[in-house]
């Protein structure tokens, strides 16, 4: 928020705007954060339940357990790999996307984001009937003779990665586009027109302009994919685990409350690291972009 | 500006059917006549609509969410417009927080905040209630409602509202008659984004869903872990259907570009 406010005297007034959403964000964000965090470090015990003391076993668990150990490792390679894919088709779609003529150009865009406004359990169940044995993909495959034995996709990494890049893409889409628009494309047309190859314009021009955008879009890609729920959880199966999946499990079918408590607040955590961590490198490496 | 070349249009052709494939597939197999997950090759049935008329815990589903929505969406663009005023308005210490604060919720993790509205409705103990059930999902769309009112409220010409108070007319009168109808295009929008956040929510909500406070993404989401089967395809073509209709509205209201991008 840039925009300078207007109003030479703001007094009392702002805060009577803003008093009602302020104090239901108190009410039904900061008390609730604050009680996970106390219950984070209670102790649980099978039968006498939720133990009201003050304890750094459940972290040290997640820390120590290889079982939890793991489902970090693999939800950070998750995230990773579905930034990583994300970048690698979604950039070029969008530098597509903005060569494109006035109505295209609108419809493809809205045909790219609109799946963000169909709940994602709708669009994770299109994935699990194209992924599935004698789905789409197999039979496209079979058909092809590409394969004989059915390639399995439904419960493995693989098909959450394909699934998580097709439900997160149009965050990279936004972000890559929101930095195309301020291009001017005049100095792409002065560096061919000085004789530069394609790719070395798009290297020495584009890609340095557009990178504060890929990188944002990134981190956004990334925070999503490392916290998602319903995808992990309805193509992984009970065995691919993720941090969201395990801490649902803890919640409601293991009941030790206190632990899963812990992985949300390390979830938590690591996401304001990343994110805030990030924004900062981001700003201060790109102050120049931002401020011409 | 370069055209894009053959092998530019093929790749694009490849992305764009990524995108629709599983959209589109969802929609095909929801009119199969078979029993079992399968595309309609021998003729198109409407057999699996029928059957969403008899599915009592979906149907009631719905209905929660829908009454979710609209609760919440509209409480959210209540508390959204002063607020938006404030910060587009008033220069204060703690302006800055303040807009931090409220846009908050978009960072942190839906599964974070689904564990703290556990916590916090067992130890409150208001479980089940469908009225905290709202207000936590005000919570979560707020942040989309605001975004949009902040923006059309930003810039705004103030001139008619100053003539309207030198005229007599009380602070209210001058922001139901002059603000309200200059930022509409900005609420209704927010109002819309926010009913859909709040009507797609699952990873916040299935934390505290009780059998009755069971939104239609959650029922849809505990049918799919048993076994999927051609009703919850017809359920999701129904909205699909639902939500094109939406962007078609919000597209003619605010600009579907400016929904989605977020820009002012």
């Amino acid at each position: 928020m840039a925009e300078a406010a207007s109003g030479p005297r703001a007094g009392s007034a702002p805060w009577f705007l803003s008093a009602p959403a302020l104090l239901l964000f108190l009410g039904l964000l900061v008390i609730p954060l604050a009680l996970t965090a106390v219950l984070s470090f209670h102790s649980f015990d099978g039968t006498r339940g939720v133990l009201p003391d003050f304890t750094a076993r459940n972290y040290l668990e997640v820390f120590s357990d290889p079982y939890y150990y793991e489902i970090f490792l693999r939800t950070a390679g998750l995230a990773l790999a579905v930034t990583l894919l994300s970048v690698l088709f979604g950039v070029p779609e969008t530098i597509i996307l903005s060569r494109m003529k006035a109505p295209w150009r609108g419809i493809f865009l809205i045909v790219i984001l609109g799946p963000l406004l169909v709940s994602v359990v709708v669009r994770t169940l299109g994935w699990a009937i194209l992924m599935g044995n004698n789905g789409l993909i197999n039979a496209g495959l079979r058909a092809l003779g590409l394969t004989d034995e059915p390639v399995r996709l439904l419960f493995t990494m693989t098909g959450v990665v394909i699934a998580l890049t097709h439900v997160l893409m149009p965050f990279m889409v936004i972000s890559v586009w929101a930095s195309l628009q301020k291009l001017d494309p005049q100095v792409e047309n002065a560096g061919l027109s000085f004789g530069a190859a394609p790719f070395t314009v798009f290297r020495r021009v584009i890609l340095p302009q557009i990178l504060p955008g890929i990188l944002s879009g990134g981190i956004i890609v990334f925070a999503l994919a490392a916290s998602a729920f319903a995808t992990p959880a309805i193509l992984g199966g009970r065995r691919l685990k993720v941090v969201a999946t395990a801490a649902y499990d803890e919640f409601l079918s293991t009941l030790n409350w206190p632990l899963g408590a812990s992985i949300a607040i390390l979830l938590l955590v690591a996401n304001v690291i990343v994110i805030a961590g990030f924004n900062r490198w981001l700003e201060r490496r790109y102050a120049q972009v931002f401020e011409g | 500006m370069r055209k894009n070349g053959l092998l530019s249009l093929v790749y694009h052709a490849i992305f764009i059917a990524f995108i629709l494939a599983p959209l589109v597939v969802v929609v095909l197999v929801s009119f199969t006549g078979k029993g079992y997950i399968s595309l309609p090759t021998d003729g198109f049935s409407l057999r699996w609509f029928r059957a969403i008329g008899g599915a009592t815990e979906l149907v009631n589903a719905f209905w929660i969410s829908l009454w979710l929505g609209l609760a919440s969406a509209t409480v959210a663009v209540v508390l959204a417009v002063p607020a938006a005023l404030a910060l587009v308005r008033y220069r204060f210490p703690g302006r800055g927080v303040l807009a931090a604060f409220f846009m908050s919720p978009l960072m942190i993790p839906h599964v974070v905040l689904g564990v703290a509205f556990l916590r916090f409705f067992t130890t409150v103990g208001v479980s089940g209630s469908f009225a905290w059930l709202a207000l936590t999902h005000v919570v979560v769309v707020m942040p989309y409602a605001l975004r949009l009112v902040l923006a059309s409220a930003t810039g705004l010409d103030r001139d008619a509202e100053k003539a309207a108070l030198s005229l007599g007319a009380n602070r209210m009168t001058a922001f139901r008659r002059i603000v309200l109808p200059l930022i509409l295009p900005g609420v209704v929008g927010g109002w819309m984004l926010a009913f859909i956040q709040s009507f797609d929510e699952l990873t916040m909500t299935v934390f505290v869903a009780t059998p009755g406070t069971t939104t239609l993404p959650v029922a849809m989401y505990n049918q799919i872990a048993q076994t999927i089967d051609p009703l919850v395809a017809s359920v999701s073509t129904v909205l699909i259907a639902g939500t094109v209709v939406l962007m078609v509205l919000l597209d003619r209201l605010v600009g579907l570009d400016r929904v989605l991008i977020g820009k002012g």
